[in-house]
């Protein structure tokens, strides 16, 4: 049976099943994150040269990956909100900011709790370190922006062309540490595979899955409130069970 | 210099609060944010049709 997936791009049918997905990503991913904390704290043996200082990677690498994961996604539901016009992404594009600038802190913040016994230093103006740091101001400069218009649709399209321009700064981040002599050690994880240990691995990528199904709770949460909100004055909003209680 | 000695001594401690603390309490504030703004959000969505049905 084919899926019609153009019906979700409705608000009145995404919503539903918004409400469908969230706690079934909450749970998954609190037992995911129960898994990846156990693997990577009991099962994870110590790293040979870093210690236990290395443990800092099982949340400041999947916060770095999401950090930038989550830009392009808002930056493609950006795009999609000016190009097509279509409300929901404009509102997804909203919803995803917050989260996305928060994961950008941790990675920034844990990465400065693993600089300063490793490099002796919580932060040198390094390729990586600044482009990840300009990703945070990217976000935040898309909140406020986004915050500062009060008409909803007049600010989709200033905070998209904000994001549309600032995915330039992706890739710069990803190709940082092949472009430039970067303290910052070079790419773990590469497409053609990683030289990390197996149990090490899979701390990771567990964290790594668990922080991606905290973000999609959250974000279908908050979406769940903007859409609440720009379509109040609408006869399915008015009919849901949870306005008429 | 007194936190570089407590840290080299203490590993494990420095990890979990430094970075798990901080980023999980992060969490648990967005949560609660979150979860708030659905509530207030319900709540003026409620008193706003409410009145246009008194009207």
């Amino acid at each position: 049976m084919a899926i019609n997936w153009f019906k979700y791009a409705a608000p009145i049918n995404f919503y539903p099943l918004a409400g469908k997905l969230i706690p079934w990503f909450a749970i998954l991913s609190a037992l995911l994150c129960a898994t990846g904390l156990y693997l990577g704290f009991v099962v994870a043996p110590a790293d040979a040269t870093q210690g236990e200082f290395y443990r800092i990677i099982f949340i400041h690498v999947p916060s770095s990956i999401l950090s930038m994961f989550l830009y392009m996604i808002m930056a493609a539901y950006a795009a999609m909100g000016l190009i097509f016009n279509t409300r929901l992404s404009s509102m997804m594009a909203t919803a995803i900011a917050p989260t996305g600038a928060l994961f950008t802190f941790i990675a920034l913040w844990t990465g400065a709790l693993w600089g300063k016994p490793m490099w002796g230093a919580w932060w040198v103006w390094d390729a990586r370190l600044t482009s990840e740091l300009i990703l945070l101001f990217l976000y935040l400069g898309f909140i406020s922006l986004h915050a500062s218009i009060d008409d909803p649709r007049r600010a989709d399209r200033a905070a998209a062309l904000l994001a549309i321009v600032g995915s330039v700064n992706v890739p710069i981040i990803y190709f940082s540490v092949k472009w430039w002599n970067t303290l910052h050690q070079g790419s773990t994880i590469k497409f053609t595979g990683t030289s990390m240990q197996i149990t090490m691995q899979q701390a990771m990528f567990t964290m790594l899955a668990a922080c991606w199904l905290y973000a999609m709770a959250i974000a279908l949460t908050r979406v769940r409130s903007i859409i609440l909100e720009r379509e109040r004055n609408t006869q399915w909003v008015a009919e849901l069970a949870e306005v008429k209680q | 210099m007194n936190l570089d000695i407590w840290m080299h001594a203490h590993p494990l401690t420095y990890v979990l609060i430094g970075s798990y603390g901080v980023a999980f309490l992060i969490f648990a504030i967005e949560i609660a944010m979150v979860l708030h703004k659905r509530k207030i959000t319900l709540q003026q969505v409620r008193l706003m049709h409410e009145a246009s049905e008194e009207e």
